[in-house]
């Protein structure tokens, strides 16, 4: 049981935060909703890079004394690509966000059979 | 956003906050490669900052006045530093982006290397604090159709 | 500046989309000027690069001069340089024709249009160009975020288009995202010479199948395979007219070029996993060729109708991938580039009629020919293109993929693509005999718009990528033997299977 916390239990828990984000996007009917979930989808492939390159032990992958062994720090390089992915997020939200915005505007609501309704009258 | 909250409480205490977040961005911003920072957190805590007054005083009174479309010109300003940076490698005689062939002279090759990442790091930041409130912009603003 | 070319390749166009709203701001004959400029060098540069690989062996250009697996590279290699050409000489097509639709804006439209066009041409040329599989992402996020927006710049329904395929296309880049890191967790590298390497040990492990597994996903969706293609019809038909040749005839096709690099290179399609993820693949892009052909031919839109063709010409690539062979690989290849010069030459002048008459149904468009009689000539090529008649280009890649089905003895695949050919036929023609023996109405020849009042049917700026890019069609099919021969084969990794 605790080699199950601490070895598989945190990628069970990103799986079903993953999976969520896509029943989330999937099932709801208000185009606000699909975007956070959107959100939520992302950041759980965020933290499951982020899972992979925490050591045992591990502290802050940051010179501190004359202590250079590697099993000291964590991986860096998981940690600074999930920056540029983090950023990657940011961008869609916004433009979504400019869309959501364009479609409130011309068609007066944001529930999404509505919408369709609308389109094809 | 036109007339902003604007409650007395919020307005003597924006006052107080926002000085204190730009510094810390700029210190993020600089503290890069010592610390946890760099530029993209540095823009967005410096967005935070105009953010913050622009939500309080309104859109007309507000300081740091950055209107979208300017923030537009001035987000690709940022990252064209950055590209130029790499650029100017090219024609120093490198590969792009090779931060040993720039043209300050210190005596160290790795404190050359830490001022070229400053150069870009400048860059990438005014451009994610240009693209927030542009985002702002298009959100909170009315727009004449584009 | 010789031996920067690959990197030219990518900056020059990133350069020209970030500077394109300040120079906007100043002159707005200017912004014109620099981003066909910029996207003139980066076709040079493609150029100059592709003939390099083919006479020198492939080009590792390594960026900031750090070594791999430590620095990102670009490799160039005859694959990547030949699309990369492909990709920056439609988008010079492309930025051409978008002149007339954008003359009445103001400074702040033109900037903007010219610097996302500029934008996801650097993606798509980024996607093609890199060594390194994190790169491949950073470049695809960049080319859809810049899709996305020009879809939606083209009027009421693009936004709520543009806004599903955002939502789906998200889906697909975190799939592929999960994928990598299910490669990266494994071997610890993220370089693809590196993983070509590594990966062969470790073929059978359960982390990479659910890598391959995610793949599959992540770049189905992106390229709109079947049963992945629903945000495609509505996105291609509502986009900007100007933007649309460039989305829908290049920016379905780079995935399938990374599914290639992915399958082919980094991992071997011999045997295991790889060989049946491929089959499964190519049931899904047959059924998705017959059901899109079939969708086409029940649509009065002539947009609508192109897109749902695109479904179907997209599931011809996937299925050569599938079959395996060398020469299902270079009808996969040939494919990949004849098509996205067919389908822009489509949409152009599905453009090129909505500017001049108004309308884009199939029935109304009667007796065209007499208005606009250059632009009639190079829709026909490209619709016998379509079907695969000989001597045009489309008849030489489809004879590729049934030579290789042939050989490695799959006839249901011979079946698929010889029906769907005739169903190709069944709609073209529908097409072009509407155009040149239906009378027209009286109404539509009083509603006229008329907006050609000069010598030509269209601008010229219109008219002539139009004629170059039909022009094109029938060059490629003649030439295709040389092209096959000094390009083509040094595409494929050792020869095949």
């Amino acid at each position: 049981m605790d080699s199950f916390i601490t070895g598989s239990l945190i990628y069970w828990l990103v799986a079903a935060l993953f999976l969520l984000g896509v029943y989330g996007i999937l099932a709801n009917n208000n185009l606000m909703k699909k975007l956070m979930a959107m959100n939520i989808m992302q950041v759980a492939v965020i933290v499951f890079f982020l899972i992979l390159g925490q050591k045992l032990g591990g502290t802050l992958p940051i010179l501190m004394g004359s202590d250079t062994t590697v099993d000291h720090y964590i991986n860096p390089l998981p940690h600074a690509l999930m920056l540029t992915a983090i950023v990657v997020s940011l961008s869609t939200t916004g433009v979504a966000l400019a869309l959501l915005m364009r479609i409130q505007e011309r068609y007066g609501e944001i529930e999404e059979d509505d919408i369709l309704r609308r389109m094809n009258e | 956003m036109k007339k902003g909250f604007g409650s007395i409480v919020l307005d003597a205490s924006f006052r107080v906050l926002v000085p204190f977040t730009l510094v810390y961005g700029v210190y993020v911003l600089v503290h890069g490669e010592y610390s946890p920072g760099g530029g993209f957190q540095a823009g967005a805590l410096l967005a935070v900052g105009i953010i913050l007054s622009r939500l309080i005083q309104g859109n007309e009174k507000a300081l740091f006045n950055i209107k979208g479309n300017v923030a537009l010109i001035l987000a690709g300003i940022g990252t064209a530093l950055y590209a130029l940076i790499g650029f100017s490698t090219i024609f120093l005689g490198g590969k792009f982006l090779e931060y040993g062939r720039l043209p300050f002279s210190v005596h160290d090759p790795a404190e050359l290397h830490a001022l070229g990442m400053l150069g870009i790091e400048i860059g990438v930041t005014l451009c994610v604090m240009m693209t927030i409130v542009a985002i702002f912009d298009a959100l909170t603003g009315e727009e004449e159709g584009i | 500046m010789r031996e920067q070319l690959p990197a030219l390749i990518v900056v020059v166009p990133l350069l020209a989309s970030l500077v394109a709203p300040l120079v906007a701001y100043f002159s707005t004959a200017l912004v014109r000027l620099v981003a066909i400029a910029a996207i003139l060098v980066a076709n040079i540069s493609a150029i100059g690069s592709l003939t390099h690989a083919l006479t020198k062996g492939n080009w590792h250009y390594h960026f900031g001069d750090w070594a791999p697996p430590w620095g990102i590279e670009l490799v160039i290699d005859p694959l990547a340089g030949a699309i990369a050409v492909l990709i920056s000489f439609v988008s010079l097509v492309v930025v051409i024709y978008a002149g007339p639709y954008l003359k009445e804006d103001g400074w702040l439209k033109k900037g903007i249009f010219y610097s996302l066009f500029a934008l996801l041409t650097t993606g798509l040329l980024g996607m093609v160009v890199t060594g390194d599989v994190f790169n491949l992402y950073v470049f695809l996020e960049i080319s859809s975020l810049a899709g996305y927006a020009l879809i939606a710049s083209g009027g009421n329904k693009a936004v709520v288009a543009a806004f599903r395929y955002l939502l789906i296309g998200t889906i697909g880049a975190s799939f592929y995202l999960l994928g990598i890191g299910y490669l990266y967790a494994v071997t610890g590298t993220l370089n693809m010479v590196d993983l070509a390497e590594k990966l062969p040990l470790l073929m059978d492990s359960p982390a990479v199948i659910i890598a391959i597994v995610m793949l599959v996903v992540g770049l189905g969706t992106k390229m709109a395979l079947f049963p992945l293609h629903g945000w495609q019809p509505d996105a291609y038909t509502y986009s900007h007219p100007a933007a649309a040749a460039f989305i829908a005839g290049v920016m379905g096709k780079v995935p399938a070029y990374a599914a290639i690099r992915f399958f082919f290179f980094i991992m071997g399609a011999a045997t295991g996993p790889v060989y049946k993820a491929l089959q499964i693949m190519g049931w899904l892009a047959a059924a998705g060729i017959i059901i899109g052909s079939l969708m086409a031919i029940a649509q009065k839109d002539f947009r609508r109708m192109l897109a749902y063709s695109s479904v179907a010409q997209i599931g011809y690539v996937v299925v050569g991938l599938a079959i395996g062979n060398s020469l299902a690989l270079i009808g996969a290849v040939l494919h990949i580039i004849n098509h996205a010069i067919m389908k822009s030459c489509l949409f152009l002048v599905a453009g090129g009629i909505q500017w001049r008459t108004g309308n884009v149904s199939v029935e109304k468009f009667a007796e065209l020919n007499k208005k606009m009689p250059l632009t009639m000539g190079a829709l026909v090529i490209a619709a016998l293109s379509m079907v695969g008649l000989p001597p045009t280009a489309g008849f030489f890649s489809k004879w590729y993929l049934v030579l290789g089905a042939i050989e490695a003895d799959m006839w249901f695949y011979v079946v698929v693509i010889i029906i769907s050919s005739l169903l190709n036929a069944v709609y073209f023609f529908r097409v072009i005999e509407n155009i040149y023996m239906k009378k027209a109405s009286e109404e539509a020849k009083d509603k006229d718009k008329d907006k050609g009042k000069g010598m030509f049917e269209l601008p010229l700026q219109m008219l002539v990528p139009i004629v170059v890019l039909g022009l094109g069609i029938l060059v490629l099919g003649i030439l295709n033997e040389p092209i096959v021969s000094q390009v083509i084969q040094f595409v494929i990794p050792g020869g095949g299977q």
